[in-house]
């Protein structure tokens, strides 16, 4: 199904539309006040901008300077080319020490690989810990928003969830009875589980180490308890020196949520005293979207999800009307580019209002590339032929003075005379909510030649 | 100071008088305004709709017409954007970078070239202003509310010089209106919510009138409130800066 579909099955409950709306406006709100509060914060998204720019420009090299610096560390360092390939190199790390108990935390990386289906499959139990991934794992659904996966469900939703699946009591709905009941029951899963898992903000090629900025903390308990430790990353997490660390953990958490700074910043950098630490560094895609360059800049991306928040358009028809693990502004420039015709419909799902390039810490030109990628879909035969011939023909009407003024005048005498059972059909999207403009009987043009004979 | 009079194709078919207004606003003033008969369209409807290789006739045909002209100035920011912006992929001859470079909407053309500081307009009417986005964010006629700066608004500034007209305050000052070209019949669903929550926010803070830089917005907008049959009326910002 079509964006535009999912969306209008959306908007049909319209006062969850205006919940949905209004709850991630008011993170877009904080995030305002954030950035207002720092009045250096238009040079701060350049900064980020251009070290990030220099990271792409360089990429190899600094992903071989982190290896080579977390090795000294004696941190186990694997590639993946591919998610399957990220997916086989976690589940051999656990089967050569033999543990099939995972508690995971704050990773997108591995909702794009798809791990967990492919470790249940093999016998590993994975535990989604913080509490908005713990939601939908235990719904079975993808996350609607990168930064808050459950932002789509309210409480009363959650509470039954968990009254089905927690045993909490049927019918609650009090916030704090329900993180509670959370807290519990994701205690008794980091006491039991074997390993930690993690995704990573930032990897420092300088230090070799990694950074993960959460509020809830479960990446540093599911670090801590265990012996072997993972941190799955793609390979454009790379920033070059531990000091550029501050202009982006600046402008992250105000972004993303607009707090000053997130609760916890770890910083990880060796493996603890007889246990095991890997990083996995994962491709899909990526090299290939370095190489596209109009939309090489979509990789400075720092996963703040504050174009989604700014989002007209994605507040209005919910993260799953993207079909994409990272959906709205980003997602639609970063999907036409892993599969252009399954994803052709989402660069189209904006106004191209420009709002998500204004809110990006790191100035990636979303809307210019919603943009390009249209004419890249059209250009390779995407689009559905009733848009393609229109288009086409108005190309034609309107490029020609005497052809424009015929038709003008033609489809204003129809919208005049024909009755409003022909104009307003099933066929006329425009018209179902909305009336089409009153058609004068005479243009701006036929009344300036009327007045300015002789022109 | 030679003037051509641009009127963007879908103003010129369905609101000769948002021309009118800005042919007699321009009049005002020390120019010579023309309107060359030649025009039809800049060709964004068809490039936004990812048919740029079918709108490059009209960018020729644009240039062609206007090449003439120290300035060519329209009632919108939107045409006036996708000219500045997007005739970039044509060979960048002289006249195409004249072209470019001079195309301004009539806020700039009024505050930036002819620098007015008085306007003999009355509009006695509470105004709710909608930021048109590829003015506001394209053009950067005001300071949207994502960026940190010192705030301004050329639209704002025009209108605050119309005796008797208050404008009201927007709980989101500058949220898009869900037009979006060829987007408000493919995510019809999507595009009328986004109006219709525009109109309330107007509604709620006691606009009278509702006003844009753009007749693209408006004509969705007016489309939406025609059909709610509320009481706000819709006017471009040209008629009430040449309102007497």
């Amino acid at each position: 199904m079509q964006h535009a579909d999912k969306a209008a099955t959306f908007i049909q409950n319209e006062s969850k539309t205006d919940w949905h709306n209004a709850s991630i406006w008011r993170a877009r709100e904080k995030r305002d006040l954030a950035a207002h509060g720092i009045p250096e914060w238009e040079q701060l998204r350049e900064l980020a901008s251009q070290v990030k720019d220099n990271v792409l420009s360089n990429l190899d090299q600094y992903l071989l300077q982190f290896e080579e610096a977390a090795k000294r560390n004696g941190v186990q360092v694997h590639w993946a080319a591919t998610a399957e390939d990220h997916n086989r190199i976690v589940l051999d790390i656990l089967q050569k020490n033999k543990l099939s108990k995972v508690v995971k935390s704050k990773s997108m990386l591995t909702e794009e690989c798809h791990l967990n289906p492919f470790l249940e499959a093999n016998g590993v139990e994975v535990i989604d810990t913080d509490l908005g991934e713990r939601i939908i794992q235990l719904r079975d659904e993808p996350p609607s928003h990168i930064v808050a996966p459950a932002i789509h469900l309210k409480k009363e939703e959650i509470g039954e969830l968990f009254h089905e699946k927690l045993g909490t009591e049927k019918g609650a709905t009090d916030p704090n009875y329900l993180t509670e009941a959370a807290r519990q029951h994701l205690r008794s899963a980091f006491m039991e589980s074997q390993a930690g898992l993690t995704g990573v903000n930032f990897a420092v090629a300088e230090t070799g180490g990694v950074v993960i900025v959460t509020n809830e903390g479960n990446s540093d308990m599911g670090v801590h308890l265990n012996k072997v430790q993972i941190h799955c990353m793609g390979i454009e997490k790379i920033i070059p020196r531990a000091q550029d660390l501050g202009i982006f953990v600046r402008l992250l958490a105000r972004s993303a949520i607009g707090q000053a700074i997130s609760i916890f910043t770890s910083h990880y950098h060796r493996p603890k005293a007889g246990g095991e630490m890997h990083y996995v560094i994962v491709d899909n895609g990526r090299s290939e979207h370095l190489g596209r360059e109009d939309f090489r800049n979509g990789l400075k991306c720092i996963r703040c999800g504050a174009c989604m928040n700014t989002c007209p358009v994605y507040r209005r028809s919910g993260g799953h009307s993207y079909g994409y693990t990272i959906p709205g502004p980003i997602g639609s420039i970063l999907t036409p580019g892993k599969d252009l015709k399954q994803h052709s419909d989402l660069p189209f799902a904006s106004t191209l209002c420009g709002s998500c390039s204004d809110v990006c810490p790191v100035k990636i030109d979303i809307h210019e590339q919603l943009y390009k990628w249209r004419q890249i879909i059209a250009e390779e035969g995407h689009l559905n032929r009733s848009k393609r011939w229109s288009m086409r023909l108005a190309g034609k009407i309107l490029s020609n003075p005497k052809a424009y003024r015929r038709f003008g005048r033609l489809a204003r005498w129809a919208l005049r005379v024909m009755p409003s059972s022909m104009v307003y059909n099933r066929w006329n999207d425009w018209g179902k909510e909305r009336e089409l403009p009153t058609a004068p009987k005479q243009s701006f043009k036929e009344w300036y030649q009327e007045n300015h004979p002789g022109s | 100071m030679k003037v051509g009079l641009f009127v963007p194709c879908y103003v010129d078919q369905f609101y000769p008088q948002v021309g009118i207004a800005t042919l007699e606003l321009l009049r005002q003033f020390d120019v010579a305004v023309s309107y060359p008969m030649q025009q039809t369209c800049c060709g964004q409807p068809m490039a936004n709709s990812g048919c740029e290789k079918d709108a490059i006739p009209s960018y020729h045909h644009f240039v062609e017409t206007f090449q003439g002209f120290d300035y060519i100035v329209a009632p919108s920011g939107s045409c006036t954007y996708h000219v500045r912006k997007h005739f970039d992929v044509i060979e960048q001859s002289k006249p195409v970078q004249h072209v470019r470079a001079r195309t301004l909407d009539i806020s700039e053309f009024l505050l930036d070239v002819l620098q007015i500081k008085r306007l003999p307009a009355k509009f006695p009417h509470k105004v709710g202003l909608h930021q048109s986005c590829h003015g506001l964010r394209g053009l950067r006629l005001g300071q949207g509310s994502e960026r940190v700066g010192t705030a301004y608004s050329k639209t704002e500034q025009l209108l605050q010089m119309v005796e008797g007209l208050e404008l009201i305050t927007l709980d989101r000052q500058d949220e898009c209106c869900g037009f979006g070209g060829t987007f408000a019949v493919s995510e019809a669903a999507v595009s009328a919510k986004m109006g219709k929550d525009r109109i309330a926010d107007h509604q709620r803070n006691g606009a009278e009138v509702l006003t844009a830089g753009d007749m693209s917005c408006l004509m969705h907008l007016e489309g939406l409130i025609r059909r709610q049959q509320s009481e706000i009326k819709v006017i471009h910002l040209v008629e009430i800066l040449n309102a007497k």
